[in-house]
């Protein structure tokens, strides 16, 4: 296995970049295709973060590619997944319009695009450009946010297999919207980079799920980006699922832009990987919008899990909760870092956020650190986060009415969980992460 | 809300009050920073050999470092080239009583409201006034001596018990540190050295009050603690400085070495001038302070009230090395108009059942900025360790910031860790029930914000809380009744 550096990684992209240039037959001269460009100048000029990287201070993406990623030998045809095996990874008993990515490309065979629901329009993003020239002018791409980094950028400029999916104005999408990604490391290493874009109009109401699973031995690397853009008055639940193998190295952004007045609910729950980078990232762009956030890790063998989040209140009278939760069990380790950004002009917001997590084992270790950037005097802002382990009274409360010791910290773990278990709006997602959790004790 | 603006105004155009300087006449090494400089300043002060190898091997790491950026803190950067590193005033031979001080001297903290005699004989307080970098008078030393307990310069220390200084210099913070407290290594002029022997508890608060006098001098001062098994002591440091045009810089050390079951108590008060309320001028506090609890239950205490500095940049930290070992930080953070505080501290636990606890009080005025910053650390040996930390702001006016940046790293699964920060302004109800008992807006903002800091300002020694709420008061001067 080759030990790269991160220079040596870098120039591996933009060399990556070239000859995915070259196979893009005509489309050079589309707007895309100059966003694309663009985004590989910045790419070049930052590179992967470094080492000294404050925002990758835990993290350090760069040496879990030296561990685990060959480049040399990347697969770079898609492997055809056939629809049985691929059912197996799907949520159970979820009635969903479902997408399936195989490698970061679409594929329309798996997915299920018949009989759209009203008011949902779902289409492979390079044809999206031009059929929704309007909306992708408008918003693929162009609203800065904070928390976006060269991962970003990495994904821009290679932006090919993604979907774009629009929510028509007063829509209420009754099935949630499933994305199964699934990285198929079955004969070499892989690499993808699916990127979407959501927009969901006036009105509307939508929940989204992502999935991401990896099949195979080999290690894969995804870098996945999902640009979400929510309107007035509409509501938006949005949950990603990670459970991928202990080779996988994932950089997932989420960047959501509260435009209007509206609600944007989040859930991430982490178990399986290598290294899950999380960069959920809400710019709240209108006034009287509302924004939660739960998450969940639940981490055994050396699972690395890094959530960064950012609420970017600009403008007054929001509210924003934050919740999220960890249990660290055996080398695994956890990474909480939370932004609050309280602009000038944000008056009366308030912000709340959480960070708990219980550590099971010695070599189980906890980074966190929540963040408040307050330059607005009107408001309500705090935060608290703790690290421990299992009440010691609670366990023999349990164990003197005769619960063996198993059964009784399952029982607290899973009160401890509930908290950003019960609200989660898909029924079936709830019921395959509290048996997951279930599984794991 | 007009009521709100008129405090600030009169909050922010609040001159600071003691702006003034004294002339002396310096003797003063020229501008700018060598090996040459180096030499000179040890041979000035008839330092050994040892020291000045120290010293130079300080400077050439300080060469090969950069500074650092990563505070959220911006400021133009000092240049190094033109601060003279020495000045010390002339008339400089180490007084034996108070009549062989400079009565200039005496008249200048007379005015700080420091008498000397004053102190020494109705407060009980051992005062080595340090006054641009040559310590000038000390009191009560010889009754302290009597029970084993050195204080005294940090040039005498070398001079008088080179051995123990020797041991201890550097064991805390090393000379490599960090860009400044290399700087401090290579230049430090002077400072205080407090040795409290074993089994002895020091009877007296001890205290220094530092100065910057002449103009464009940098104060490099090393403060030294050693605290044997089983003593005890409790350490006062305040400070004033006159009103400047140019920004100075100010890069302090302070070492504190607690021995086993050995317990110190640091406090101090900082008002270094902060600069007009356009921002211009002002002192630059770029501080290293640390502590070690070497032994088993030892514990130290960082208490501090600050309120000058143009910018302030200070963490003082605690290294619980001893089982069953105890770090405080209790800390008041004022910042008005232009000042920059990016302050906090970092617990270091290593040893097995050892408890820290942070509480650090923001208040933002004007265009201030004002973050916390801190770090505590769990190591895998660090069983049963336990960390609270509460980190509170408040603003007062909406152009200015407060920011928390509190790193949380836990490599042991039986330690608890808890941490917890609000952010608010003064509640226009609590304003009202105040004014609806007759009190007016000016003496309800000083009532609460006095209230908020109470739980560190009760932490300080009875004398130092006095001036403190004095500092408070006058911080706040113009919404004070």
């Amino acid at each position: 296995m080759s030990k790269l550096t991160k220079e040596q990684v870098d120039h591996f992209f933009i060399d990556q970049f070239q000859s995915f240039e070259n196979k893009l037959n005509g489309e050079s001269k589309k707007p895309l295709h100059q966003l694309r460009k663009a985004a590989i100048t910045a790419f070049k000029e930052n590179g992967l973060p470094a080492a000294k990287n404050e925002e990758y201070k835990y993290t350090n993406i760069a040496k879990a590619f030296a561990k685990h990623l060959n480049v040399e030998a990347l697969s770079d045809n898609n492997f055809a997944l056939s629809s049985d095996e691929a059912a197996k990874y799907f949520i159970p008993e979820l009635d969903a319009v479902r997408l399936v990515f195989v490698n970061g490309m679409l594929n329309k065979e798996l997915s299920d695009l018949e009989n759209l629901p009203e008011g949902l329009q779902i289409q492979p993003i390079k044809t999206a450009q031009d059929d929704f020239q309007d909306d992708f002018a408008r918003h693929f791409n162009t609203h800065k946010i904070e928390g976006s980094d060269s991962f970003s950028d990495l994904n821009t400029a290679f932006t090919d297999g993604g979907v774009f999916i629009k929510i028509s104005k007063s829509a209420v999408i009754e099935k949630p919207i499933a994305c199964y990604y699934f990285t198929d490391a079955k004969e070499a290493d892989v690499i993808s980079q699916p990127r979407n874009l959501v927009i969901a109009e006036k009105n509307s109401q939508t929940s989204m799920v992502e999935s991401y699973i990896t099949i195979g031995e080999y290690a894969s690397f995804t870098n996945a980006v999902t640009e979400i853009v929510v309107e007035d008055d509409s509501i938006f639940n949005y949950y990603k699922y990670q459970d991928e193998s202990e080779k996988a190295i994932h950089v997932g952004a989420t960047l959501v832009h509260q435009l209007g007045k509206s609600v944007f609910n989040s859930g991430t729950f982490s178990f399986n990987g290598a290294m899950i980078r999380n960069n959920l990232s809400i710019a709240v762009h209108s006034e009287h919008s509302e924004t939660n956030m739960i998450g969940l890790y639940f981490l055994d063998y050396s699972t690395h899990v890094d959530n960064h989040t950012v609420v970017d209140h600009r403008v007054p009278n929001c509210e924003s909760n934050e919740t999220y939760k960890g249990v660290l069990d055996g080398k695994s380790r956890g990474v909480f870092n939370g932004k609050i950004f309280v602009r000038q002009p944000a008056q009366k917001t308030n912000a709340f956020q959480s960070n708990r997590n219980i550590l099971m084992s010695d070599g189980s270790e906890m980074d966190t650190k929540p963040q408040l950037e307050i330059w607005a005097d009107d408001v309500k802002c705090s935060h608290g986060c703790t690290v421990g382990q299992l009440d010691k009274d609670q366990l023999f409360y349990l164990k003197a009415r005769g619960l063996d010791e198993k059964t009784a910290k399952s029982m607290l773990l899973n009160a401890f969980a509930s908290d950003v278990v019960n609200p989660i709006k898909i029924e079936a997602l709830k019921k395959l992460i509290e048996s997951k959790i279930i599984e794991r004790l | 809300m007009s009521k709100d603006d008129q405090i600030l105004e009169q909050f922010a155009s609040k001159e600071y009050e003691h702006g003034w300087s004294v002339d002396f006449e310096a003797d003063s090494a020229p501008p700018g920073l060598s090996e040459d400089i180096v030499r000179f300043i040890s041979a000035k002060k008839d330092e050994p050999s040892w020291l000045l190898e120290w010293r130079l091997k300080a400077y050439r790491n300080w060469r090969k470092m950069i500074e650092p950026k990563w505070a959220n803190v911006h400021y133009p950067k000092p240049q190094f080239e033109d601060i003279i590193y020495y000045s010390a005033p002339k008339k400089k031979k180490t007084a034996e009583s108070l009549d062989e001080v400079d009565p200039e001297l005496l008249k200048t903290f007379e005015r700080l409201g420091i008498s000397l005699t004053e102190q020494k004989r109705l407060t009980g307080v051992a005062v080595d006034a340090v006054m641009d970098s040559v310590s000038v008078g000390t009191t009560f030393k010889k009754q302290l001596l009597e029970q084993g307990i050195i204080f005294c310069s940090f040039s005498e220390a070398v001079k008088d018990y080179p051995e123990l200084v020797k041991k201890y210099i550097g064991s805390v913070v090393p000379s490599n540190d960090n860009f400044y407290a290399a700087l401090n290594s290579a230049v430090f002029s002077d400072g205080s050295f407090c040795y409290i022997p074993k089994g002895v508890r020091c009877p007296v608060e001890l205290s220094t009050y530092f100065r910057i006098n002449a103009a464009n001098t940098g104060q490099f001062e090393r403060t030294l603690i050693v605290a044997e098994e089983d003593s005890y002591v409790s350490y006062l440091e305040g400070c004033t400085a006159p009103q400047r045009d140019e920004n100075q810089l100010h890069a302090a050390v302070v070492e504190i070495y607690a021995a086993k079951s050995a317990e110190v108590k640091y406090s101090t008060v900082q008002n270094w001038y902060p600069g007009d309320k356009n921002g211009k001028g002002g002192i630059y506090n770029f501080v290293t302070k640390r502590g070690i609890c070497a032994g088993d239950y030892a514990k130290i205490s960082w208490t501090q009230v600050e309120t000058g500095s143009a910018v302030t940049w200070k963490y003082p930290s605690c290294i619980l090395k001893g089982d069953y070992s105890q770090g405080e930080f209790y800390s008041v953070a004022v910042t008005n108009n232009y000042q920059q505080a990016d302050t906090g501290t970092k617990m270091i636990h290593i040893g097995k059942n050892t408890k820290s606890r942070i509480v650090s009080k923001g208040v933002s005025g004007g265009y201030s900025q004002n973050s916390y910053r801190g770090l505590v650390e769990i190591h895998p040996r660090a069983e049963n360790s336990r960390n609270f930390s509460q980190c509170d702001s408040l603003l007062m006016g909406d152009k200015c910031g407060a920011h928390t940046f509190p790193y949380i790293e836990v490599k042991n699964k039986s330690s608890q860790i808890e941490h917890e920060a609000t952010t608010s302004k003064i509640g226009e109800d609590q304003i009202f029930y105040c004014t609806q008992r007759g009190i007016d807006e000016e003496s309800a903002v000083a009532l609460i914000v006095n209230g908020y800091c109470k739980e560190v300002l009760n932490k300080l020694p009875m004398e130092f809380a006095v001036e403190a709420q004095k500092l408070l008061a006058l911080t706040l001067e113009g919404s004070v009744g």
